[in-house]
């Protein structure tokens, strides 16, 4: 442990531990821009400057270690002074119309230069107006970037992908897609973490909350939304409502508000991926012995980094389409069958904590029910959250409403999904009756929860061994692939979820700078699961009662048509 | 009013002064790392504010330069942008009144055709395509890649065996270099922008003379794989070193005596005593590596029992003057004379008069060696001025103060004997020095009579030869005597084989012969089937932010020269404990601030 004055306030903290960190400790308040636990402590935007006594110049807070006797001030003249000219200067290279930026009260730059009284700008402002492919899901605004280089962090170290780089150098440094190159033709795989982790508008979704508007306000359309199940964990932060307040009836009642026609739940069509996928592990485990794992593919991100970075694994990925797919192929059959609406005439809405769904309702090869797209807009919760807005609705207002039948019933395992180790543990506990016949205690594979980057657990399905193991992150997924492919680890099935904590980690989820809430957010659907009176995919009666009716068994030949794909329908930009 | 004044400094010109010291200071710190757009355009428009302004292509023309060359880096320029900055530059270069106009277009003709790759990548891709980079100043120069700042806050805090332990994660002759080595790191040292570069080939050596006892090196289990190292220089014993280290069964192959290479047989004991020498040697032996000593391989067939063959021969062939009267009594090659001396049988020189013919390090080597053999007068004959010789300033200054003269500026001619054969004195023809050709300025013969300088012994040191035919003759391919391997270090023709050093980049420095053997052993390892990672598990202190202070560089001293031209002993004094720690203490730590603090300032593992 080490001892340090800060504001003439004595604190001890263990070694090692940054100026910042200690001040935090202190509870001495330090402004930051750049700064990210543990991943860019860099001492790039000099906001967080200290004054230590005995070294004439400041100290960045973040990438200086607290030491025995040191005496740090934060609040002195050169100090705020210093603090103020930084902000000023990274204003003069910064689009301020903070009127249009969907960042706009959830702006660290807009904060920190506002506690900092910056109420005038002294420098002349120069903009690089940088061209941007607005057609593609991640939207950059260089005007806006302010080079916190936490992108170039989050995207290299986290994601291990590499998408962003600095691609000049001095004055002109910038921030941008490696060697400058055109962002569709990078092998980005939409994981939007760089999004959820830029601390000003830089970063963005691109937003189709006016299709969605558009399809509501057409008489002729029947407008369909799905909510997938990490969305209930998250959905209700900027709107001031707690989790226990933000729940999926009271979402389901928002979108009626807003005119929406029928609201189900992708916790359907998560139990109705269990049933397919855990039907395919079982049948490649009977089969195929010994081979290479089955991973997952419910999550479009690491399905696109996988083509991109792994091609040799691609056939290893389950054709199981993603939940959010298979529940707008039945969308436009089943349901469009059973209601009676020309399915031409449905407008597939899902609600996702996720980017690289953008990119996955647009692959031609999705259009298995009726020929057109089986989703039509995939929206973040940052869209729904606007939409809300944007239509005046007060959900504290609203009462809940019960979701739509057919397709708004699900189980516990069905909500885990959002959740690292939810799928896994969704299959597993069907897969252990479909292989026994007998019902496992549902927490019986509890071992794959958690916030561990790489887990692994071994379990016995009737007699079969079957190990597995869920990696979260893409660079965590890496490792696990790598270990695979040295021989050093061998698994039977394999849970990938592209961003940590799984979708309640969501790139596409709301942002709190400096904040990772992906552990709470899980934590919401694991209580939900341990509250459902049904927690096994396999006993949701909407599942028994679409393969009665429609599908007939797992892996039919209906089923094949529309819950599976061919992952190489379509290529990444860098796919050979 | 007084008819003329005395020139008086007034102070604005003496911080004028000091602005453009303190800018030569700051270049020379060498980049490795600006965008070469950027650094012409800044270089430009400081060209353009020497201009007094007179005439048009100066005072517009720069500044017109300058505004295409922001229109390339604002990504406003199109190819178009680029034949106009060629042609404004040309037109500035032909029509500008003095040097300050046409000097300064002349270079940005130099950037824009050398760098046109990067100027086209700004015009296409908006983003600057230079893609070497520099992440630690003095790592990134360092051929080997030695966690410099690592080591020396492990000195700082007086922990000097873990400074050498670190040191060995990447060179394992810590102690050669700490003694020899030509330290590029020190010219990118960004201590230089405050007032000095930091001494770190001084720090190096403190370390290795004051760590407590050497450890034994660690090896992982055994492969099973043997590799034979042909030659026990530096790269070879750096390749040697690695590959056991790393569990496989290594036997080095050396033709003389000891081990060492130019390291025993080029470099004399007064700079490297051959104890030491051998000490580092047994530390790298006592990881269980079998040497054959006085065991040429003259045919790679004898080697054909081994899973892996790296070549590192080295350069040990001398280079012949090709004059007249060369096979005189008298006349010897610098290898010849620096191989007796390193095998303690210095020849006797007293009472001769010696001419060392050369400017490089192994000139001074000679010269210096012969003082020691008892010369009467060492003449170091060169054909260009001394601030072109190629030899290390504290090398020619040393030879100067140990008596020999330097003679600039004569190109032999031929050896004059007596009717016994025997040397009477070297022909020299004056020379005249002219312009840059490739970048060094030629001499051509002056208008004077040729002379003779009457000696007993010419010792030609005019660069070395690889002694490659051997093995060209058994398909090793050679280019000019150099071995051609991959950048991997593979022979590209013959399975299994590597070369490095000397033998493949022609006669360079040890640290770079050290890397060589590096790269050869983690490539070898690879290719036979193995993937060891070499690492360090020091932990480092922690960094301290010290802001700037004043200090200066801690220069290490040396004998008196009256007193060490009578031995071969060590002539440099090490620094002493306060000196080290002071010069310790002066470490920006790149690593952890500027851009090491963002991309990571060390490599852990290779």
């Amino acid at each position: 442990m080490v001892t340090l004055t800060i504001d003439g306030r004595e604190v001890t903290v263990p070694e090692h531990t940054s100026i910042l960190e200690a001040c935090r400790t202190a509870g001495v308040k330090v402004p930051t821009l750049c700064y990210l636990k543990g991943l860019n402590e860099i001492g790039a935007c000099r906001v967080c400057l200290v004054e230590v006594e005995g070294i004439d110049q400041l100290v960045a807070s973040c990438n200086n270690e607290a030491l025995d006797g040191m005496v740090v001030k934060t609040t002195s003249p050169r100090v705020r002074q210093a603090r103020k000219a930084n902000v000023e200067f990274l204003l003069s290279r910064h689009d301020t119309a903070c009127t249009s930026c969907v960042r706009s009260g959830n702006c660290s730059l807009q904060t920190v230069a506002n506690d900092l009284g910056v109420t005038s700008l002294p420098y002349k402002v120069d903009l690089t107006h940088r061209e941007w492919d607005m057609d593609f899901p991640l939207i950059r605004d260089a005007d806006k970037c302010i080079h916190c280089l936490r992108c170039i962090q989050v995207c290299d170290r986290m994601q291990n992908t590499g998408v962003w780089d600095l691609i000049n150098r001095s004055s002109h440094t910038a921030v941008g897609v490696t060697g400058g190159a055109p962002i569709s033709e990078t092998d980005c795989a939409l994981c939007g973490q760089c999004i959820t982790h830029c601390p000003v508008g830089a970063l963005r979704e691109r937003d189709d909350t006016e299709r969605v508007f558009d399809a509501i306000a057409d008489p002729d359309t029947t407008v369909v939304v799905q909510i997938a199940p990490a969305v209930r964990a998250a959905w209700g932060e900027p709107l001031g409502l707690s989790h226990d307040e933000a729940t999926v009836e009271l979402l389901a009642a928002c979108l009626k508000q807003l005119g929406v026609d029928y609201v189900f739940d992708t916790s359907f069509s998560a139990d109705l991926t269990i049933m397919e996928e855990g039907s395919e592990l079982l049948r490649n485990v009977a089969e195929h012995p010994g081979e290479l794992p089955m991973f997952t593919s419910c999550c479009p991100g690491w399905v696109r980094y996988c083509k991109a970075h792994h091609p040799e694994m691609v056939d290893h990925l389950s054709t199981s389409k993603s939940p959010g797919q298979m529940f707008g192929a039945v969308t436009k059959s089943y349901f469009a069958e059973q209601a009676g609406i020309d399915p031409h005439k449905i407008f597939s809405v899902e609600i996702m904590p996720c980017l690289a769904k953008k990119s996955e309702v647009d692959i031609p090869a999705m259009s298995d029910a009726c020929g057109d797209p089986d989703v039509d807009v995939s929206l973040t919760v940052r869209e729904l959250d606007r939409m809300i807005k944007a239509g005046m609705v007060v959900p504290q207002q609203l009462e809940e409403v019960e979701l739509d039948d057919p397709l708004g019933t699900y189980t516990g395992a069905g909500v885990i999904f959002g959740a690292t180790g939810g799928v896994m543990e969704a299959a597993l506990r069907t897969a252990h009756a479909i292989a026994t016949g007998r019902e496992a205690d549902a927490d019986a594979f509890k071992d794959v929860r958690g916030q561990d980057g790489w887990k692994e657990a071994a379990f016995d399905l009737g007699g079969t061994p079957v190990r597995v193991a869920v990696a979260h992150g893409l660079g965590n997924a890496e490792k696990l692939i790598q270990a695979v492919n040295n021989g050093d680890a061998t698994y039977d099935f394999i849970e990938v979820m592209a961003c940590p904590g799984g979708c309640v980690g969501g790139g596409g989820q709301p942002i709190h700078d400096g904040e990772e809430r992906a552990e709470e957010r899980g934590e919401v659907l694991w209580e939900l699961d341990r509250e459902m009176p049904l927690r096994r995919s396999h006993e949701n009666p909407q599942i028994k009662a679409v393969y009665d009716e429609f599908f007939g068994e797992p892996l039919s030949e209906k089923a094949e048509e529309l819950l599976h794909t061919d992952h190489h329908a379509w290529k990444m930009p860098t796919e050979a | 009013m007084a008819r003329l004044h005395v020139m008086e400094r007034s102070e604005a010109q003496a911080v004028m002064d000091g602005l453009h010291t303190a800018l030569e200071h700051r270049l020379s710190v060498s980049s490795l790392a600006p965008c070469p757009v950027e650094f012409t355009a800044a270089y430009i428009a400081m060209c353009a504010t020497q201009s007094c302004g007179k005439c048009t292509p100066c005072r517009v023309g720069l500044n017109t330069l300058h505004d295409l060359f922001d229109e390339v880096l604002e990504n406003r320029a199109t190819p178009a942008t680029l034949d106009l900055i060629e042609r404004t530059a040309r037109s500035i270069y032909l029509s500008a009144d003095c040097a300050i106009g046409y000097e300064a277009a002349d270079m940005a003709l130099t950037a824009i055709r050398g760098f046109r790759d990067d100027f086209e990548s700004h015009v296409h891709n908006h983003a600057c395509g230079f893609k070497q980079s520099e992440l630690v100043p003095c790592v990134s120069g360092c051929p080997a890649g030695v966690d410099i700042p690592g080591y020396i806050s492990l000195v700082e805090a007086g922990r000097y065996t873990d400074a050498v332990k670190l040191i060995r994660k990447d060179n394992p002759l810590p102690l050669v270099c700490g003694y020899v080595c030509e330290h590029p790191c020190e010219m990118h040292c960004r201590r230089g922008m405050v007032d000095d570069p930091m001494n770190i080939r001084g720090l190096k050596r403190y370390a290795v003379d004051h760590m407590d006892q050497d450890y034994v090196p660690e090896t992982c289990e055994a492969t099973g794989k043997r590799v034979a190292v042909v030659g026990g220089g530096p790269a070879g014993l750096s390749a040697a070193h690695y590959l056991s280290g790393m569990g496989h069964d290594v036997t080095i192959f050396e033709a003389r005596k000891h081990l060492g290479g130019m390291l025993r047989y080029g470099i004399p004991n007064y700079r490297l005593p051959h104890d030491l020498l051998e000490q580092e040697i047994g530390w790298i032996l006592s990881s269980g590596i079998d040497v054959e000593l006085e065991h040429p391989i003259d045919d790679l067939a004898e080697l054909k029992d081994f899973d892996a063959v790296y070549l590192a021969i080295g350069a040990h062939g001398d280079n012949r003057l090709g004059l007249p009267g060369e096979d005189a009594q008298g006349v010897i090659s610098a290898v010849e004379m620096l191989r007796a001396v390193g095998d303690e049988m210095p020849p006797d020189f007293t009472g001769k008069r010696v001419c060392v013919v050369g400017g490089g390090n192994v000139a001074m080597d000679v010269a210096r060696s012969a003082v020691r053999c008892g010369a009467e007068k060492v003449t170091i004959v060169y054909r260009r001025r001394v601030a072109d010789m190629t030899a290390q300033d504290e090398e020619i200054a040393g030879a100067e103060a140990e008596g020999c003269e330097l003679l600039e500026l004569h190109a032999p001619v031929s050896i004059e004997a007596n009717e016994d054969g025997v040397v009477t004195g070297l022909r020299v023809q004056p020379q005249i020095i002219g312009g840059l050709k490739r970048g060094r300025p030629a001499p051509r013969d002056a208008a004077a009579e040729e002379v003779v300088i009457p000696c007993d012994i010419v010792a030609v040191a005019i660069g070395q030869k690889i002694l490659s035919d051997d093995f060209a003759s058994q398909g090793i391919p050679t280019k000019w005597g150099r071995i051609q391997a991959a950048e991997d270090g593979s022979v590209a023709e013959v399975e299994g084989v590597f070369a490095g050093g000397d033998c493949q980049s022609g006669p360079a420095t040890v640290i770079r012969a050290v890397n060589a053997g590096k790269v050869a052993a983690g490539n070898i390892d690879n290719y036979l089937g193995f993937n060891h990672e070499v690492s360090c598990d020091v932990e480092l202190p922690p960094v301290q932010f010290k802001g700037k202070t004043s200090c200066a560089r801690c220069e290490m001293t040396e004998r008196e020269a009256s007193d060490r031209t009578c031995d071969f002993d060590l002539v440099e004094h090490g620094l002493t404990e306060e000196e080290a720690h002071q010069e310790a203490s002066r470490c920006l730590r790149c690593d952890h601030f500027g851009f090491g603090a963002f991309r990571g300032g060390r490599i852990h593992q290779w």
